[in-house]
């Protein structure tokens, strides 16, 4: 249990470029913030203000160029490969845009996905992906396919992968970016009852003020640096 | 854990036509494998199971084969007088001095002749041959111009069967019998009384003894008597081993003309299974960021993918194997060049050639498969997420 009192992640002097041909490129300069167990922000800007690579670089898929990043009191910068795999597996839950469900797996095997990389029994396993798929409300369509559900029904499969091992933090990129309104409400409903009743910490990237809205706090990020706004 | 099996599996099952022509082309390579070794395996077997563990045969030293063998009478009654030469239940000498001659045979239904092996034996012969079998007619009377012709001789040449005559060494012969020798070099060979044989090709000398020792043990001691024997210009050879090197050069051949041929050809099928990995890994990029993305580890995506290649590869592996089975039904024929003479075999198979076949296919999988699976797992995890 992560102490609510301390910031669940710490950024401090995050620095990150990209190798253009013979061209380093900025994309985050110099950012320091913190975000509290349990909040619910949003990271909006431009395109190439750097907002998905800062998500990027919390979820552990990235890694910055200088400066720290304390994720519940591991400094994940520092992490070997393998070892920053083991820890996404225990710490992070993926909402992406396009859902990224594997086409070839049942709703229930792409939400029993990230328990193969635990301990839990075979048993254990199916009992958490039921729980799991009756709390996105798709009990009846465990045994589909992606191709069989609709946009909104494949996020709602994506979220409950997102938190079927009780990560520390969720991250979310632009999670609404491909659905319709009537979806794209019942999917930032879902994201905000993960954040007041399991009191799931996420980090989304949205385009979108309207579903910036489900936030309790907006960081704006402009041209690789954090908006005084913010 | 591991990626599930399923995912690797049913993702070959989604690229339907791609894993089947994929997988052919493989299969293709493991009949071409596998038919030669069944081939290699058909050939020893014949070979080597012509003769008995328990039988020695005694040719002129140096001479390789009987065909280049000759033995005088006297060396011949010297080496039947041996002590370690065990006795018949008649209280003679368990011996059989025999006379080789190739003659030229018409196949039944073409004009094609073939050289075959006429045996001149003496009455113990077929006693110390018990693998074969008289399944037609009856034994050759002893002295007379009759003849007994192995199965597949009576099946392909003109004249060989039973009832039908022979002309050969200026006289007609009398075909009396089929035998069945177990699928041996005998159904190559035709039979007859040895003395009729070298009068009618003016022969004065054999070809070869062959004889059964009292134990099998007093080979060496028998071995070491005949070649040391100032009178004896012979050397001793166990039957078995005799055959073996009877069929070591066709079979060397045959061995180093299929394993280049299965060479060439894999490298074709692995370039072939390693596009196909290839176009597999860059459909999947999204995938494979995701699965990295979730915790899974490189060694992981390695894995799962070699293991999809290894699927292709042992669907091939199958495939191949079923066909080549098929190949059981064939016999062919073909010059032992050690014996001048026709032999007929056919493609036998084994657990060990099913094995060396399967693993042969595996490991064209993995060859395919390493490189893009490499690819794969060492992919960067933001980029391949881009690729959604």
């Amino acid at each position: 249990m992560e102490n609510l009192s301390e910031p669940i992640v710490q950024i401090r002097h995050l620095t990150k470029s990209y190798r253009r041909g013979e061209q380093l490129v900025p994309v985050l300069t110099n950012i320091s913030f913190d975000i509290i167990s349990s909040e619910f922000i949003a990271l909006m800007g431009p395109s190439g203000s750097g907002k998905s690579t800062l998500l990027n670089l919390i979820a552990g898929i990235d890694k910055p160029d200088s400066g720290s990043l304390k994720v519940n009191g591991t400094d994940i910068a520092t992490l070997s490969e393998a070892d920053l795999a083991d820890w996404r597996a225990a710490n992070v839950g993926f909402i992406f845009q396009f859902y990224n469900l594997m086409p070839v797996l049942t709703a229930f095997e792409n939400v029993e996905l990230p328990l193969l990389l635990t301990r839990l029994s075979r048993s254990q396993r199916r009992e958490r992906v039921e729980l799991a798929l009756s709390m996105v409300g798709l009990t009846d369509r465990m045994e589909h396919y992606p191709s069989e559900l609709s946009g909104g029904q494949q996020q709602r499969v994506a979220i409950a992968r997102a938190f079927i091992t009780d990560p520390v933090i969720l991250v979310a990129d632009e999670p609404t970016g491909d659905l319709d309104r009537a979806s794209a409400d019942e999917i930032l409903s879902m994201l905000e009852r993960l954040n007041s009743e399991m009191g799931k910490t996420i980090i989304m990237v949205t385009h979108d003020p309207h579903a910036a809205k489900s936030a309790h706090s907006i960081r704006h990020l402009e041209k690789g640096e954090l908006d005084v706004r913010s | 854990m591991a990626i599930p099996l399923s995912y690797t599996l049913r993702s070959l099952a989604a690229r339907k036509l791609t894993t089947l022509l994929t997988a052919g082309g493989m299969a293709l390579v493991v009949f071409v494998f596998a038919t030669v070794l069944m081939l290699e395996e058909g050939l020893r077997k014949t070979l080597v199971e012509t003769g008995s563990p328990d039988n020695v045969v005694v040719t002129r030293r140096s001479a390789g084969t009987e065909v280049q063998s000759i033995i005088d009478r006297e060396q011949a009654a010297i080496v039947e007088g041996q002590p370690e030469v065990a006795y018949g239940m008649d209280g003679t000498r368990l011996t059989s001095k025999e006379a080789i001659v190739l003659i030229s045979l018409a196949k039944r239904n073409s004009d094609k002749a073939s050289n075959i092996l006429i045996r001149g034996m003496g009455q113990k012969g077929i006693e110390l041959r018990p693998q074969v079998r008289i399944v037609e007619g009856r034994m050759f009377r002893p002295g007379s111009t009759e003849i007994i012709a192995g199965k597949s001789v009576a099946e392909r040449y003109t004249g060989a069967g039973v009832g039908e005559t022979l002309r050969f060494g200026q006289r007609e012969w009398n075909v009396v019998g089929i035998i069945d020798a177990g699928k041996t070099g005998f159904d190559s060979e035709i039979w007859g009384d040895a003395d009729q044989l070298m009068q009618a090709f003016r022969r004065p000398v054999y070809s070869s003894v062959i004889l059964k020792l009292n134990d099998p043990a007093a080979f060496t001691q028998f071995e070491t008597r005949v070649e040391n024997d100032p009178r004896l210009t012979l050397e001793a050879k166990q039957e078995s081993v005799f055959y073996a090197e009877q069929s070591r050069v066709l079979a060397n051949f045959i061995r180093y003309l299929g394993m280049i041929l299965s060479v060439v050809f894999s490298a074709g099928a692995i370039i072939g299974a390693m596009i196909t990995m290839y176009a597999s890994v860059a459909n999947r990029a999204s995938e494979i960021g995701t699965l990295r993305a979730l915790g899974f580890r490189r060694k992981n995506i390695l894995s799962a993918f070699l293991v999809e290649a290894m699927m292709l590869g042992a669907t091939g592996g199958v495939a191949g194997l079923v066909l080549a089975s098929f190949m059981q039904f064939f016999t062919i024929s073909t010059m032992n060049w050690q014996s001048f003479s026709e032999l007929a075999f056919g493609f036998t198979l084994n657990v060990t050639i099913i094995l060396k076949s399967f693993a042969f296919a595996l490991i064209m999988g993995v060859a395919g498969g390493f490189l893009p699976a490499a690819r794969a797992a060492r992919l960067n995890i933001v980029d391949a997420l881009r690729a959604a």
